[in-house]
């Protein structure tokens, strides 16, 4: 965005080049920013909401909204109207102050990472230097905004969600930040398009498959990601069997939309730091970072690759909380303290030992990376097999009994 | 040791299988068909005889003897009885049935001697106005004589249609307008 602004300045507008028209200019190119990356969110987080109730329906042989609009696609605006007309309560007791401003802070702590979250070459709001840093900081602000929205509910399931999720989110930042340290240790820099300008187009190049240690990391960086969305399997701070609903027990009305809000914003969010550190961003395969960066078409097309990998990895998210059940306490607790940490110290150590006895471009290393790619491939070719292996062993079963064939596309409606 | 890494290989491999299970449901079928309009025939049809739906009563076989209202535990039967004054002859009056009120134990039903009223296969009733799920099986104004068993038998209507003709005409009619008045 700045980029471009300076660009409008200096050759639209080259009478507003005073100190206070720079500024102004600079406003409104900010101003329009924001407002472009609140609408993205906003859509996101509705059409992911919808989308994941229907993939729901679908794991549990159901069918899911569609009643609202074509297919059903317009039910998050019922869903967001009907709650924005309800009433607005404050409990009794409650710290009036803190409770309405909470919401807020959640939000402000998800909405700052789009800050640094490119799209596609040149399309970032701001390419920092030390982007993947300022974003795992300031998803920090979520923790405070849940804590003030538990503690100032006055309610005691509220304490205990926003306790949980406190304890719970700055335990898997720890892992978080492990994980992605090798993909920076990779790039050899902080800033989130640098990652991506090191990663290769093709699948082989990409940072996954860099070392062993970057593939390990990659599981580690995902499941401590979960944990820091609050998805489940690690959603216990909104347990509804013991917790109502966790933090926002108390909650109505809109401030209850900025929750849910934040919640599937985040979504995209984790998906896409996922994406541009480990599985190549935007980069095209065979085009170069410099052909990309001069190119509009290129640069469209960047935009559609990063979007459908980011798109597939919400898929698997949405899937994981459809698969396993929540965990206890103590299970998460030991999972981030006894087995993730010590596993991201060893991939960070391993990491460092990689890069000076194997490298990164010399022979044995493009070897370990092509070795690696095939190991991936192979997982990846196993859950097709074992999914179609599962989907045929009730085959016959299912037409026996009702005379139907069992193939019906995920698309469509009964 | 080998018990850390066992756990590690354990949760990976269930995972990943279990990934395998939930989208291979992606591609069936889902056994759940929507109520009302996708079903190929009307529920009401297909359900069991004995099911216990909306209640009904077939005015030409009631006798009046009001035991079904004294049977209910919950009060939602209201029958009145009154007596011509020119002709001195018993009239019913009034039979209303709370369908937001009954609980369908059949109770009623079993103390009705002569079988007039009915559970039926009706369930769907709904309203936007909580008054107008009251089931006046006799309009006001208009008494009915009550069933002499002597008599000549009676027009028996089949069971369910009453209710389902009330349902489809009154419901939805009446709360787009007036609303009714309490029993």
């Amino acid at each position: 965005m700045w980029p471009l602004a300076k660009y409008v300045l200096e050759n639209y507008l080259p009478r507003a080049s005073s100190a206070t028209g720079q500024v102004v200019v600079y406003l409104i190119f900010a101003l329009a920013g924001a407002g472009i990356l609140l609408g993205f969110a906003s859509a996101f987080a509705g059409v992911s909401s919808f989308v994941e109730r229907r993939v729901a329906a679908r794991m549990m042989s159901r069918v899911g909204p569609n009643r609202v609009g074509p297919q059903g696609l317009l039910q998050f605006m019922a869903d967001g109207l009907k709650l924005v007309l309800k009433e607005d309560l404050i409990p009794v007791g409650a710290n009036r102050l803190l409770f309405r401003i909470a919401p807020y802070f959640v939000f402000a702590g998800m909405f700052g990472t789009f800050v640094a979250l490119p799209f596609s070459a040149r399309l970032v709001a701001a390419n920092l230097d030390v982007g993947i840093l300022y974003i795992l900081s300031i998803t920090a602000l979520v923790v405070v905004g849940i804590i003030l929205g538990g503690w100032s509910s006055n309610s005691k399931w509220s304490l205990f969600g926003g306790l949980r999720s406190a304890a719970q989110i700055i335990s898997y930042e720890i892992p978080a930040g492990l994980a992605v340290l090798v993909v920076v240790l990779h790039a050899g820099g902080l800033s989130t398009q640098r990652i991506i300008e090191a990663q290769g187009g093709m699948p082989w190049n990409w940072f996954i498959f860099y070392s062993p240690f970057s593939l390990i990391a990659f599981p580690v960086y995902f499941t401590a990601a979960l944990a820091e969305g609050n998805r489940t399997p690690f959603d216990l701070p909104e347990a509804e069997s013991e917790l109502v609903a966790g933090y926002s027990t108390e909650y109505s009305g809109f401030r209850f939309v900025v929750f849910f809000f934040a919640e599937w914003a985040n979504l995209w969010i984790m998906s896409a730091i996922a994406v541009l550190c480990f599985f190549g961003g935007w980069r095209i395969p065979f085009v170069s970072v410099a052909a990309t960066y001069s190119t509009w078409y290129l640069i469209l097309l960047g935009l559609a690759i990063f979007c459908f990998k980011t798109l597939t990895l919400v898929l698997v998210v949405i899937q994981l909380r459809w698969t396993l059940p929540r965990l206890r306490v103590d299970q998460m607790m030991s999972m981030c303290w006894k087995y993730l940490i010590p596993i991201a110290f060893v991939c960070i150590l391993g990491t460092m030992t990689w890069i000076v006895f194997v490298g990164q471009d010399t022979m044995p290393g493009t070897a370990a990376r092509f070795v690696l790619f095939a190991a991936g491939a192979a997982i990846a070719v196993r859950q097709i097999v074992r999914t179609w292996f599962n989907y045929r062993a009730d085959r016959a079963t299912y037409t026996k009994l009702t005379g139907q064939p069992l193939w019906y596309p995920p698309y469509r409606l009964p | 040791m080998s018990r850390y890494f066992k756990n590690i290989s354990n949760s990976v491999l269930s995972i990943l299988e279990g990934m395998t299970v939930t989208l291979s449901w992606m591609f069936r079928r889902p056994y759940t068909v929507q109520w009302p309009d996708k079903i190929e025939k009307s529920i009401e049809d297909t359900l069991p005889e004995r099911y216990r739906g909306l209640l009904e009563v077939e005015t030409s076989l009631c006798i009046g003897c009001m035991a079904c209202m004294k049977e209910c535990p919950i009060e939602c039967i209201a029958v009145s009885i009154e007596r011509d004054a020119v002709t001195k002859e018993r009239r019913i009056t009034q039979f209303d049935i709370d369908a937001s009120k009954c609980m369908v134990c059949g109770l009623c039903v079993e103390a009705c001697p002569t079988g007039g009223l009915r559970h039926t296969t009706q369930f769907a009733a709904a309203d936007g106005d909580i008054r107008n799920l009251v089931l006046r099986y006799i309009e006001k104004g208009s008494p009915v004589a009550p069933h002499a068993p002597k008599g000549p038998a009676p027009v028996v209507r089949p069971r369910g249609s009453i209710v389902a003709a009330k349902i489809k005409n009154g419901f939805s009619a009446r709360s787009a307008g007036q609303a009714a008045e309490k029993p």
